[in-house]
Formats: C-alpha cells, structure tokens, sequence
C-alpha cells in the first residue's frame, strides 16, 4: 500500500490532560510510564505516542476498553481535542497547524461525527438536524434540504421528515445522527461508538446498513468500539488501543493469528465459538456476484469477478460462471449446478467449515425450496465466529 | 479625645463610609446632572410609547385583545383566564391605574431584557466575569430598596423614569442568572456535536445554546416580571403614579378599602403576566403537537379562514 492511499495519516501524537502538559511529556521522554506520570503530577496521559494511517476507502476500526483513549483519539482528528504534540495528516496536509478558519473547513467538508449519545437538536425537526452541518456551512435552504432528504432517504428515514428526535426510537435516532454526518457528504466519517447505545439487535442491524452505505460509496470510516465483535464484523482493519498506546493495527485476521501483546491474545480468547450455527445464519447475499439470466447479456461484463452466480428471476441456481481463469488468457466457462458444491441452509456450520476451505469459489447455501439464499466465504465464516 | 486601645480600637478606627458616599453623590449631582438626564432619555422615550398605547386603548377591546393573546399562547383556557382576570380589574375599578402599572413593568422588563440577557450570554461565556458580575447581582437583590431610593431621587429627580430606573436594578438580576445557567445547563454532547460540525461561535449561540436555554430564559423572564411588580409599591413613594400609588395611598390615610382594591389589582395584573409568560416558556416542550405556533389558536384560526394555512401545514406521518 503506497503513500497515495492514506487519507489519515497519525504521527507521534501524544496527548495529556491537566494544567502542566509539558511537564508530563519531558517525563514521558524520559521513559516514565502513564502510571508513574499520573502519581508524580497528577496529569493524565489520554493518548501515548500513536502512529498509524488509515487508507481510503475503508473501515477503520479504534478498539479499546473504556479509558483506553479510543474516544480521545477520535476526537484529536477532527481537533475537538488539541494534541499536546505530535501531527495529524489528512491528505497529506498537516491539520494540526491549521487556523481556526480552515479548521472550520475540514470539519464542515472532510470530516462529519456521529456520536454515542445521538447528540440530536431537540428543537429541531428530523429534517432540520440532518440539514444541521450543511445549514452551518451556509448552503442554501433548498440545496439544504434536498440534501438532507437524500442522506435520509440512504438511511431508511424518508417519511419522518418533519417527526422531532424525542418521538423516533435509539435506533431510529441514530439513523438521523448518521444522515446528519452523511448529508455533509464528508471524505471521512467519524463515528464513536456510534452502536453502543442501542440494543443488541439494532446495533446489528445497523451494522449490516453501515457496510451496506460504505460498500455503495467507498467511504472512509474511522469507527470507535469497544466491542470486539463489532470490530471484526465491520472493520478492515482495526487498531487496538490499551492505557493510551496503539499496541497492534491489522486485519482482524492478521490479529487473529498474530496477536501482538498477551493483552490482544487475552481479547481475542472469547472469540472462539461455531457452537449452534447453521450454514443459513452465515450465508451473505451479495448482489454483486449474482447475475439474473433474462439480464445476462447486460451483465456479463463482470469478468473482474473470478465467480459469479447465475439465477432466475426467482433465484433457482443455473450455474456458476467461472472468470478466474481470465487473467491467463482462458474464455469465462459456465459450470452447472450439479457439479458444484452446495449446502443446504440448515447445514450445521461445523460440517461447512472443511468444504468452505477446500473449494475456490464462495459456497453456494440454498434454501429448503431450493432457491440461493446466500454465498459463504472462509472470510464470512471467520467473521461470523467472532460475532458468537 | 479617646486613645487607641487594643480592646476596643473602634473607639478610633473608623471607616468615614457614610460621609464618602454622601460626599461624592453630592460631586456627582454637581456636575453630572447632564450625564443622568440623558439615561433618562431613552426610558423616557419607551415608557411614553408604552403608556400612551395601553391608556388609548379602551378597556374592552384590551381585554379581548388580551384573551386572545392568552388563547394564542397557551390555548382557549387560558384565553378565557385571562379574560376573566382583565375583567375582574375592570369591576373594581382600577382599569387606568392598572395600565399606568402594567407599561411601567413592561418598560423595566424591556431594558432588563435589554441588558440583562446579553450580559447573562457573557457570563456563561468567561468565567471571571460571572464571578465579578455575581456579587453585584447579589447587592442588587438585597440591597433594601429605601437606600438606593434617595440617591435616585437626587440624581434623576423623581417621577415615572427614575421609579422604573430601580425597577431595573431590583429586577434585573434574575434574569441575567438564569440566561447564564440556561446556557451552561445545554448538554455538553450538543455543544460537541455542534462544535464537530464546524459551528462558529456565533452559529453556536444562535442555532443551539439560546434555543435550548428558552426555557431557562423564559423562566428568568417571569422572575423579572414578579419582581418589577412587587417593586411597585415601594416605587410609588417616589411618586410613581399606578396601583402602587394607590396602595400607599390607600396606607397613608387608613383607607384600608383603597389599599386593598389597588393591592387586590396588583395581585390579578401579577397572576395574568404570570400565567401568560409561564405558558410562553413552556410553549416549547409541548409533546405531540407539530403545529407552528402561528398555527394555533386565533391566528390559526384565521389563517385556515382565509385558507394560507394549509401551505404551510407541515405534511406529518
């Protein structure tokens, strides 16, 4: 991965909160601890000596238990929080030296927040707050509102417009919270804990609808969690955070395999489980490697992707379309439904998991009637243990 | 004549407070008379056009112009108290006095609005100000009222003006107390989502700071109303004309049926203003209701008459 990808880049920042900063980072320098800092001055170390950089493009999740600094962090993005020092880079350009002016400018146009506590206008319509940051950017009433009706529309809220936050649901708030930051139409969306105020199903939901919204418009996320299913679920990568320090930042299955730190491993020990699963639970249907045959001469074009289904209108399976032998000169072949290999829907996971591992091709899981239901990849099913 | 002891050194140490403050009034009246004259300009101005309005109007059209500013603000129930109130002013027969009182008090609110808020949003906003600012306040709320009357009186003689000048004084801090804490009361996770959003300061006050404080203000507001009105009375002894006067009055000759009708007008006039800006502040909290004000009530009404209504009904759920 090259420089040109990186949208946020994180150099040295350090953070301490009190009345004598500079006292703390000279004992810092020195190679005292964040313990050793707090007895001695009584100032606390938030965040300590993090780097890293996010790319373009993809969900990047901070991970940390409650005191970790995850929440400083974010916030040392967009500068809600002055870092005492170290840079921040975003696109290349240094956001920690910026005037009060061009401050305002990333925060209006590069970098939107959604927050655990909803933080909604209580005075103000659905509509109105999801208007809120383009209204404070001075964008014209009508702009404004056809705007914020469309960040509506993405996240299911279109109809309660003119409903007031008290009368929606925790879910249904947070949608607004997520249109709000959405209508701004930001590079970066920054979202802490976005999810955890919401009850387990919802935040679910709400999870499938994130990947959904980033996978339709390539957005870049930086998600703060402190639940790990969450991370593994929605992340790209993920950054994990302990007293203050980023001890490891990796795919969640480079962590998975490779913990860091005995405190990573210790994390990660609860995610072990394909207890009870079934193939169904895990199968994802992805529109995106479904091709309708009526459609097919339309579509057909889709060679980029080495396996694609081929249904009917009503999702029987005919074949599966193999391109990924393209890049070595051979001709796309179609391979018929008998020859492949398909589980049913009630399959427990455990039978999938060597079958999974042992085809190329996602795993095709039909329902009782025998129409595709969904795909499972080695990759899904990862994600899917850690989720229970 | 005495010497300095240890056990009672006041028999010498003594601050000459009283002499200072008689002595600089006196610098003051000499050569700033001009100074105080103009202050008295703009409250003049205000408190004439305030007056000459009310004493225009004839008694029933203020009542129903009145009712109908109750059923507006807080629906037809209160419309209908405050009519009955109005009324009851009318019966005893103090319906003059009562507009000499009521734009008297509506004048001492205006300027305490005036200044009372901006300072209030000031305070919230640097906290060495509020600590300064709070002593005085203080002073202002319990310093006895006579003391301050006299110097008034020399400065800016006496008559309407200067009673509605210690109306301010007496009035005006809880306003100012609680614009300050209505501010500092908006949850710090708004103020965040705000400042994320790239709020200027300004925006900042404007579009979530005073809307989420109204209540708070609101609620300063009808302390400032209240206390203007208890202010009256004490007031009249420098010649403020009204039902206070009408009270002392009432005490100065023993007529303890005078003293009664002017306090009885008093007690209604306060339980109208009460009632109506209680309503406005509360206006807002109203669940389940989506209508704009201007919706509601007569103006509503009207407006669904002549059929403009229905371009601004909002289309809900």
């Amino acid at each position: 991965m090259g420089m040109d990808d990186e949208i946020l880049s994180v150099k040295n920042i350090f953070k301490v909160f009190g009345s004598q900063p500079e006292e703390a980072m000279r004992m810092l320098d020195s190679g005292k601890n964040k313990d050793d800092v707090f007895r001695e001055t009584g100032q606390v170390v938030g965040v300590f000596d993090a780097s890293f950089s996010v790319r373009k493009g993809e969900i990047f999740v901070i991970m940390g238990l409650s005191g970790s600094g995850k929440s400083t962090m974010v916030r040392l993005f967009n500068r809600l929080i002055e870092p005492t020092s170290g840079s921040i880079y975003l696109n290349g350009n240094e956001i920690t030296g910026l005037t009060d002016k061009e401050l305002l400018t990333v925060r209006r146009k590069d970098m939107s927040m959604v927050f655990q506590s909803f933080a909604l206008m209580p005075h103000m319509t659905v509509l109105d707050n999801a208007a809120f940051g383009l209204e404070v950017s001075s964008v014209g009433e009508a702009e404004r509102y056809r705007r914020a009706r469309e960040a509506l529309e993405q996240v299911g809220l279109a109809g309660h417009e003119y409903s007031y936050p008290h009368q929606l649901s925790g879910g249904m708030q947070q949608r607004v919270g997520l249109a709000r930051a959405l209508a701004n139409d930001p590079s970066i969306l920054l979202m802490d804990e976005a999810f955890s105020a919401l009850d387990p199903l919802i935040r679910t939901e709400m999870q499938d609808e994130l990947i959904r919204l980033q996978a339709e418009q390539q957005r870049t996320i930086i998600f703060i969690s402190h639940d790990l299913d969450e991370a593994i679920r929605i992340g790209h990568r993920i950054a994990i955070m302990e007293g203050g320090r980023v001890v490891q930042v990796g795919t969640p299955q480079e962590i998975l395999n490779n913990p860091a730190s005995d405190y990573v491993e210790a994390f990660f020990k609860s995610v072990d489980s394909s207890r009870g699963l079934r193939a169904g639970d895990v199968a994802r249907f992805e529109s995106d490697i479904v091709i309708h045959r009526s459609s097919t001469d339309s579509r057909v074009d889709g060679h980029s992707i080495p396996y694609a289904y081929l249904t009917d209108d009503d999702r029987h399976l005919l074949g599966l379309l193999d391109s990924s032998g393209v890049a070595q000169g051979e001709s796309p072949r179609e391979i018929a439904p008998a020859e492949l290999s398909v589980v049913a829907f009630d399959t427990p996971l455990h039978d999938v998991l060597d079958l999974a591992a042992s085809v190329p091709y996602p795993l095709p899981v039909l329902t009782r009637e025998g129409t595709l239901h969904g795909t499972i990849t080695k990759d899904s099913i990862l994600k899917s243990l850690s989720r229970h | 004549m005495s010497v300095l002891t240890i056990l009672d050194p006041f028999q010498v140490l003594h601050i000459p407070l009283g002499e200072w403050v008689e002595a600089s009034l006196n610098y003051l009246v000499d050569n700033f008379r001009g100074v105080f004259r103009a202050v008295r300009w703009p409250i003049d101005q205000v408190l004439d056009g305030i007056e000459g309005l009310l004493q225009s109007v004839p008694p029933t059209i203020g009542i129903l112009l009145g009712s109908l500013l109750g059923w507006q603000v807080a629906g037809r129930r209160m419309g209908l108290f405050c009519a009955f109130t109005l009324i009851l002013l009318g019966l005893i027969g103090v319906w003059s006095e009562s507009m000499t009182t009521l734009s008297l008090v509506l004048t001492a609110v205006f300027f305490c609005g005036l200044f009372g808020v901006p300072l209030g949003i000031l305070c919230a906003r640097h906290d060495r100000l509020e600590q300064m600012v709070r002593p005085v306040l203080d002073a202002m709320q319990t310093l006895p009222a006579f003391v301050y009357l006299v110097p008034v009186v020399m400065l800016f003689g006496i008559g309407n003006v200067p009673g509605v000048l210690v109306t301010i004084v007496f009035a005006l801090p809880p306003l100012v107390r609680l614009t300050n804490l209505g501010i500092r009361q908006v949850p710090a996770d708004k103020i965040e989502a705000a400042r994320a959003f790239g709020c200027t300061p300004g925006q900042m006050l404007r579009r979530v700071q005073l809307p989420l404080a109204t209540q708070t203000i609101m609620a300063g507001l009808n302390q400032t109303l209240m206390l203007s009105l208890s202010m009256v009375v004490i007031a009249s002894m420098i010649s403020v004309g009204g039902l206070g006067q009408m009270v002392l009055r009432g005490i100065g000759r023993l007529d303890m049926g005078l003293a009664t009708v002017g306090g009885l007008g008093l007690v209604m006039l306060a339980i109208f203003l009460d009632r109506l800006t209680q309503a406005m502040g509360e206006r807002s909290a109203i669940a389940g209701d989506h209508r704009r004000w201007f919706q509601k009530g007569p103006l509503g009404l009207c407006l669904r008459l002549f059929g403009i209504g229905k371009l601004q009904a909002t289309p809900n759920v």
